[in-house]
């Protein structure tokens, strides 16, 4: 039953390569958080408008981006917008994929950590002579960034985790992409497979030990 | 105004991919939550140090993409057991462990959110162990829980997608099977999406009602 040998040799010598693939994997992941973020920002600000047309932009974004695959979008910036004669490189399909995922996520992350705001605290800064958006941006930002840190961490490793679907839509340079190509060449499935698994686990744990650390530093008081 | 090929026989097979993403995601959130139970119990029975190991191999799930875990248990089972399993036991067990990894995360919590001084006044009425688990903690974790829970399912069902690696037609895949034939992307994935949106949405929404009306303020 057990007569299959591991190759691990021949697979580790494919090391090198598997981490420039991973290098590319955090660099899709790190611009789509930060891209994420800010959308979700824009969101969160058409969510408090009383302007119909903006609730509702806001509204279908983050309920499509939460209650469809982040596969399916992946696929719908890549093949769906091609209907119209735009044409993404695998690439930037995947990056606009995860950016739409994130931002709904993490628009709904924000939503919840206004709650935790008190209204109170906008209007405080509106008397003093702020307008809206200052009060916004120097009052309730930092304390809604802050609240919502943790969820930012676990929307990271979901990002980073999304990665791997950038292979559907042609993508070859992030780390499964690159994984892939090498199994077609060497055919160790498995040992191939179970290094890459191992990359992104260390990659994911020191994102969450690393956030850990920061808001041990952070929110010190 | 809109022309499409897509013909009746083709809106069956994406009925039938449809009903295999519902089929896998029933099949791996009834498994998986019965093993999250069972995990999540021994997490909190157990304590961190000594069901450390458990929170490792759990810990596997849910830091490495389903992707991988999906290709690696079907390499691990085709070529090193050599096993003639097909995609579709590989996919439900894989989306099983997936399942119970976040699952045990979300019993904890919800057995966590119990005050300890509740369970020691059932404990002092002479309730043993497990009646205390029966009578005060289950209905008590589950009002923490159950919103969470729905969001996990929901998540596994949009997770599913993914098991066209392991060559089960879900209903993503044959969509793209009628991409590649119809050439009417836009469409059809307009239809694949509305699907996963009417199951997700309705469910989610019942989801944060039951959020908002059991939170404790």
């Amino acid at each position: 039953m057990f007569d299959y040998t591991f190759q691990w040799k021949q697979a580790l010598a494919r090391l090198p390569k598997m981490l420039d693939g991973a290098v590319i994997t955090m660099e899709v992941a790190i611009i789509s958080m930060l891209l994420g973020i800010l959308f979700a920002i824009l969101l969160t600000m058409f969510r408090q408008t009383k302007s119909r047309p903006l609730n509702a932009i806001a509204t279908t974004w983050i309920e499509i981006a939460r209650n469809t695959p982040a596969l399916f979008q992946i696929y719908m910036a890549h093949f769906g917008v091609a209907s119209f004669g735009i044409h993404f490189s695998p690439f930037t399909s995947l990056l606009i994929g995860i950016t739409f995922n994130n931002a709904g996520y993490l628009a709904e992350n924000f939503r919840g950590a206004l709650k935790a705001i008190p209204d109170t605290q906008a209007r405080a800064g509106q008397s003093l002579g702020m307008s809206p958006v200052q009060s916004f941006r120097y009052i309730v930002l930092p304390q809604m960034l802050r609240i919502s840190f943790l969820p930012m961490t676990n929307q990271m490793v979901w990002a980073i985790l999304m990665t791997s679907l950038g292979v559907t839509v042609g993508m070859n340079s992030d780390l499964y992409g690159v994984t892939q190509d090498l199994n077609a060449l060497t055919f160790r499935t498995f040992e191939l497979f179970a290094i890459a698994g191992v990359i992104f686990y260390i990659i994911t744990k020191v994102i969450t030990l690393s956030a850990r650390l920061i808001a041990a530093r952070l929110f010190r008081y | 105004m809109f022309d499409t090929a897509l013909s009746a026989n083709d809106l069956v097979f994406l009925a039938k991919g449809a009903g295999i993403t519902i089929v896998v995601t029933a099949i791996s959130v009834v498994i998986g939550t019965i093993l999250g139970i069972i995990f999540g119990v021994i997490r909190v029975q157990l304590g961190a140090v000594l069901s450390a190991p458990l929170t490792l191999f759990l810990d596997i799930f849910r830091s490495v993409p389903l992707l991988i875990q999906l290709v690696l248990a079907n390499a691990f089972v085709g070529m090193v057991l050599q096993l003639q399993l097909s995609g579709f036991f590989v996919a439900c067990m894989v989306l099983s462990l997936y399942t119970s990894a976040y699952c045990a995360e979300i019993v904890r919590g919800g057995i966590d959110a119990v005050p300890t001084v509740t369970r020691r006044a059932a404990r002092s009425l002479g309730m043993s162990w497990g009646q205390d688990m029966r009578y005060i903690v289950m209905p008590l974790a589950t009002r923490v829980a159950l919103p969470s829970w729905i969001g996990l399912a929901l998540g596994v069902m949009k997770d599913s997608a993914l098991v066209y690696v392991v060559q089960v037609t879900e209903l993503l895949k044959s969509t793209q099977i009628l991409i590649t034939r119809l050439q009417e992307p836009l469409f059809l994935l307009l239809i694949c999406g509305a699907f996963y949106f009417i199951i997700s949405f309705p469910l989610a929404r019942f989801g944060g009602y039951l959020e908002k009306r059991w939170s404790n303020d």
